[in-house]
């Protein structure tokens, strides 16, 4: 009998703090069933750089620059259904503070002003993205199928979805994995 | 004869001049609300307490019961808009769970977590607010002011000061204090005051008691809104 074929999932972070990536680790021993089911793509894990056609794709942070953008489109493009995890990809989260705050001030006071800096400067590589005025939340770019919400969502949270996601059943969370912080 | 509605099909007693949000929580019964509190008249805003009344739609906390009407609230349409006036609330303002004191013990986050909501959906407004810290003792966020008034009437109706009002009209709406330099600090707002204390959200909240309560243990971590009777607004059993 031939194995049943594992789900291809790729993961990500954009303007996020990769507290989801962490928590996805929280399943801990858990991480073996989960291999067992599904193959991970491009995603920090692998460290592949980009991603072929995959099942899942699940998205960390919110979009604060235009490589942000190029790589959620690249999801997209690849993944039959793709997820918001977290608080930033769902809302902008903490980055979006940032949105009422001039991004050349914003600037200054990270890189010229900042406490403890001697001779700070802005960075100004071409290689570096191009930022943006504003943080988006990733369904005001590309459709987005499923939110999973949480600062960061719980262990638990992430198994429950991506294992009723593997089932082919529709996620569903219960009270105590519903959470917004 | 005690007079009768049915919610749902199930048997509601009421008293006369009471509002079907009234005899609801008297017979236990969790309309979902923001802007109505039992101890203050009703404001009628937040019109996430619309119901089907014999046909028509109307705000629980405004409209009174009537002998035999047939009331219906737990209905799918109902709730469906209920979670989108909730996600509405959220993008009209900049409300960042996870940077909130007030999270966990929030009626707009747990009324959210009741109605299921999983991501705001609408565009984010990322509105410019202005936030006053003058005050000694009371921090006034209007990021998360949802303008449900109830500082508004507590002001007004307890304390007898009147220190909050709402400015400008529709999308300029905001909340104001009735102060010459408009800042808290020069108002006779105490932090004993009942309007320092009734914000639904974090809007206006008390100073150096953040985070206080490990997440866990605040208090809808664990119980739905419906279950939990807000402080202040246990609701009235009746005998």
């Amino acid at each position: 009998m031939t194995e049943p074929k594992k789900l291809k999932v790729a993961t990500c972070s954009l303007a996020g703090c990769f507290g989801c990536h962490m928590s996805l680790l929280d399943i801990d021993e858990k991480l073996f069933e989960l291999v067992k089911v599904v193959e991970f793509d491009r995603s920090p894990i692998t460290d592949i750089k980009h991603c072929g056609p995959c099942d899942i794709g699940i998205v960390e942070g919110g979009v604060c620059n235009a490589e942000n953008v190029h790589v959620l489109k690249e999801f997209r493009r690849n993944c039959r259904i793709l997820v918001a995890m977290g608080a930033c990809a769902i809302t902008g989260g903490i980055p979006a503070w940032r949105n009422n705050v001039d991004l050349w001030d914003c600037f200054q006071e990270v890189y010229s002003y900042g406490i403890g800096l001697e001779n700070g400067q802005i960075p100004n590589d071409p290689e570096l993205p191009l930022p943006f005025d504003k943080v988006h939340p990733i369904n005001e770019v590309v459709r987005i199928d499923y939110f999973l919400p949480g600062c960061p969502p719980p262990a638990d949270a992430i198994w429950k979805f991506l294992t009723d996601l593997a089932a082919g059943r529709e996620p569903k969370l219960d009270y105590d994995m519903l959470h917004y912080d | 004869m005690t007079k009768t509605f049915t919610l749902d099909g199930k048997v509601i007693p009421f008293e006369e001049g009471e509002t079907i949000m009234e005899a609801a929580a008297a017979a236990g019964v969790y309309i979902p609300h923001l802007c109505h509190h039992p101890e203050f008249k009703p404001h009628g805003s937040c019109k996430l307490c619309t119901v089907n009344i014999g046909g028509r739609l109307g705000a629980a906390c405004t409209n009174r019961a009537a002998e035999d009407m047939a009331v219906e609230s737990e209905t799918e349409a109902l709730n469906a808009d209920r979670r989108a006036l909730t996600q509405m609330l959220f993008v009209e303002g900049n409300h960042v769970c996870p940077s909130c004191e007030k999270s966990g013990n929030c009626q707009l986050q747990a009324v959210a977590y009741h109605l299921g909501m999983l991501t705001p959906h609408f565009t984010h407004f990322y509105p410019a607010r202005d936030v006053d810290a003058s005050h000694p003792d009371v921090l006034l966020e209007r990021n998360r002011c949802i303008l449900c008034e109830l500082c508004v009437r507590a002001s007004r109706d307890v304390d007898g000061k009147n220190v909050f009002g709402i400015g400008g009209r529709g999308i300029k709406a905001r909340l104001i204090v009735n102060s010459a330099s408009g800042r808290l600090a020069d108002t006779n707002l105490s932090v004993t005051d009942r309007a320092a204390e009734v914000c639904p959200t974090g809007a206006i909240i008390r100073k150096r008691h953040g985070f206080t309560v490990p997440i866990g243990k605040r208090l809808y971590d664990h119980h739905d809104i419906a279950e939990v009777p807000v402080a202040g607004m246990e609701r009235p059993k009746r005998d």
